[in-house]
């Protein structure tokens, strides 16, 4: 896609053209053929002159629903990055007196009907004579005020600076008491803290393995598109056979081969490489297919014809053509990264226990006595998850129609 | 039409080859083999592990041997003797595990595939012609749900709410009594009630997205003129959605029910998992785990070539449906 030219240079070109070959016929003809107004106003004058990305960036703002999936995934992902900060207890600290804990109410209206600052109650818990469960009851009358930006447990951001400061949390005195603000699981940790962690890992494998696709996809899909011939066939053929092993069974397949023993960063990253060994094929095919359709315009034969280098045409003047689409593709399959290490954590094939991903979380909710007893350990992470799926569909869409260049 | 299916064919054959090979090898990739993992079991319950039985074990099943001698020996075994390979685990040939699960699995599939098309097609089509109304809205809200919730989540979520509502003990396909009972009406009744969980859980994905795909492909296809003829020529308007549109629009469906056949054998195995069901999809986890060789392989071999199978089917179909295919291909 070219950056559009100011419109009234070709059409008063077309108009002198067109009025040399056909004759005047009737009155209402002439209508037509008189010369449009050469001036502009300031609106559509914006409109012919600005850049593709302006365009793209204007069509995409009218999208509403696109919109509002951005916005949660850069919350999801600021909280990702920011996760020691965000959450206000250590995922591995438990809190032995509050084991399958339900959420604490958050409260700012007191007993008395008054409105104070965010605070919660505190807690007892008894045990029920019959099934000697736990039941958590609150007490009135002792209110644990909630602070922001207080001291905490200390710990280190991305394992550089040292901090104790965490968003929110009850303060440095309070140590038996917790704020769950999804409840705790069945050691007593909290599993807020833990779907912060969580998310860390969940939406970072989903961005690396598509990137790693991405990359293989360009490099492989461009040369096959760009080269033709034997070339060609032999990588379509390639990829042709990759796509005749089904997926699921391939990604349980290699995750069973990585040893169980590994440590926690290296799992992760042969995670994300078997992730994206299989995505790459899709995108190469697409970016192939434009590379062909692309190799015969013309403003390749003119690059040509000026001198540049294949290297430069490639670059300078095919890539940015298709980027558009590319970037849409890329959102819509990020989902399935994602999707797909949650399973495999799942499964117990992929992350495990004490790396922390919201399939290893849900994985600690699979059993019946969760399920029974404490459903929030296995809604939170699956609304996370759901969330995140939506989030970047819409996003997808919304990126898809404002790259699609015949849309109007 | 012969030709072409003659050389997608022969084309096939040194793909399945090459297949075989990859599966097998992706099976021998984890250190070790059956045995080392069987002996980490048993030492880890704090069985004894006999050395000298291990030994005549792995004599036996010719694990000590390299990967291309095994290999050679199981692929002769199953396209020479028909004899798919002996599961350590389970201590019975490859075939008879396969083939008991095999049954209630591709029922299962075959179910929810049906009822995923005979509820998408109907339903995409009444959005199409009456578009922007109501129960399109609610139509595509619930396609929305249904293509963005992964399907063993959903599992747990029906598994919960069935629980927690209806007290059902939700969970395998049969009741208690009748799990181990031979083959009877009351059996068959029983299952049916148990059958509509998975079901609903394993076809509401694929519907989801069938309704959006018919309903964006009718909608493409009544803006054209010749639906416009055929109205002023006064042909009633059911039967000329019906007749027209709807089997241009079913040309995506040719394309993927090809992949519907490697599906139906490997079960939707997440979900399997999550509901204990008694189809492959669970065994074949549990044979990757433990390093099942015979099993596995054979399972990522049949997969595989039900894939190839499959993706020639739908092509045939595509190519008998639309005739320009059949003139390029």
């Amino acid at each position: 896609m070219t950056v559009s030219e100011p419109q009234d240079l070709n059409t008063a070109e077309v108009q002198a053209a067109t009025a040399q070959e056909c004759p005047p016929l009737e009155s209402n003809s002439e209508e037509h053929l008189e010369a449009p107004a050469a001036v502009l106003d300031a609106e559509e004058d914006r409109l012919y002159v600005a850049g593709q990305w302006q365009l793209m960036w204007w069509k995409f703002r009218k999208h509403k629903m696109a919109l509002v999936g951005a916005g949660i995934l850069i919350v999801f992902y600021l909280i990702g990055i920011f996760c020691e900060f965000v959450a206000p207890y250590n995922p591995e600290a438990y809190f032995i007196r509050y084991k399958m804990a339900p959420p604490t109410p958050l409260r700012i209206v007191d007993a008395t009907g008054k409105l104070r600052a965010p605070f919660v109650y505190h807690r007892d818990r008894s045990k029920d004579p019959e099934t000697l469960r736990d039941i958590y009851t609150e007490n009135n009358e002792i209110t644990y005020p909630v602070h922001f930006f207080v001291k905490g447990e200390p710990y280190k951001l991305w394992g550089i600076w040292e901090s104790d400061i965490h968003l929110f949390g009850l303060g440095p005195d309070i140590e038996d008491q917790g704020v769950f603000l999804f409840g705790a699981d069945r050691m007593g940790r909290d599993l807020f803290s833990r779907l912060c962690y969580g998310a860390r890992l969940s939406l970072s494998i989903g961005l690396i393995g598509v990137f790693l696709s991405l990359a293989l996809g360009i490099v492989l899909g461009g040369i096959s598109g760009y080269y033709g011939g034997r070339i060609d066939t032999a990588i379509q053929r390639v990829i042709e056979f990759i796509r005749t092993i089904p997926t699921i069974p391939l990604w349980m397949a290699l995750s069973a081969a990585l040893p169980a023993d590994w440590p926690v960063v290296k799992m992760y990253f042969g995670i994300t490489i078997i992730l994206s060994l299989v995505g790459w094929t899709g995108m190469a095919r697409v970016v192939r297919g434009r590379f062909l359709s692309l190799r015969q315009e013309d403003f390749v034969l003119a690059a040509r014809l000026c001198g540049s280098s294949e290297f430069r045409i490639i670059i300078r003047h095919m890539v940015p053509s298709f980027l558009s689409h590319i970037i849409a593709s890329l959102t819509l399959s990020i989902p399935g990264q994602i999707l797909g290490e949650t399973g495999l954590s799942y499964l117990g094939l992929g992350l495990r226990a004490p790396a922390i991903s919201w399939g290893v979380l849900l994985q600690e909710a699979q059993n019946i006595r969760s399920l029974a007893q404490a459903p929030w350990l296995l809604f939170a992470p699956a609304l996370a998850v759901i969330l995140t799926v939506f989030a970047f569909n819409f996003l997808g869409d919304g990126l898809r129609d404002a790259a699609d260049p015949y849309a109007r | 039409m012969l030709g072409y299916i003659l050389r997608r064919i022969g084309m096939m054959i040194p793909t399945l080859i090459v297949i075989s090979m990859i599966s097998f090898i992706i099976i021998q990739l984890p250190p070790g083999d059956y045995l080392t993992s069987y002996a980490a079991t048993l030492r880890a319950t704090g069985d004894a592990v006999d050395e000298a039985e291990l030994a005549s074990l792995r004599e036996r099943y010719g694990l000590g041997e390299p990967i291309y001698v095994q290999y050679y020996k199981w692929m002769s075994g199953i396209l020479l003797r028909g004899d798919w390979g002996q599961s350590m685990e389970w201590r019975k040939p490859v075939k008879e595990l396969i083939w008991e699960r095999m049954a209630l699995t591709v029922f299962l599939s075959l179910i929810s595939i049906l009822v995923s098309w005979f509820v998408a097609i109907p339903v995409g089509v009444f959005s199409a012609t009456h578009q922007y109304s109501i129960p399109d809205y609610l139509f595509s809200a619930l396609s929305f749900i249904g293509a963005g919730t992964p399907g063993f989540m959903l599992a747990m979520v029906v598994m919960w709410v069935a629980m927690r509502q209806f007290g059902l003990n939700v969970g395998g396909l049969f009741s208690e009594e009748y799990i181990l009972e031979p083959w009877s009406w009351a059996k068959v009744v029983d299952m049916l009630k148990h059958l509509w969980i998975p079901v609903v859980v394993i076809a509401f994905e694929s519907t989801a997205g069938s309704i959006r795909t018919t309903r964006a492909n009718v909608l493409d296809e009544l803006n054209k003129p010749y639906v416009e003829t055929a109205r002023a020529k006064g042909l009633r308007e059911r039967n000329l959605v019906w007749k027209y549109p709807v089997r241009v629009a079913m040309n995506p469906f040719f394309s993927t029910v090809g992949w519907t056949l490697a599906g139906l054998i490997s079960g939707q195995t997440l979900i399997a998992v999550v509901l204990s069901l008694q189809t492959n999809g669970p065994m074949m986890l549990r044979a990757l785990r433990s390093q099942d060789m015979y099993l596995a392989g054979s399972f990522l071999f049949l997969l595989s070539v039900l894939t190839v199978i499959g993706t020639l089917v739908s092509d045939v179909l595509l190519a008998w449906v639309d005739p320009r295919i059949r003139m390029e291909g």
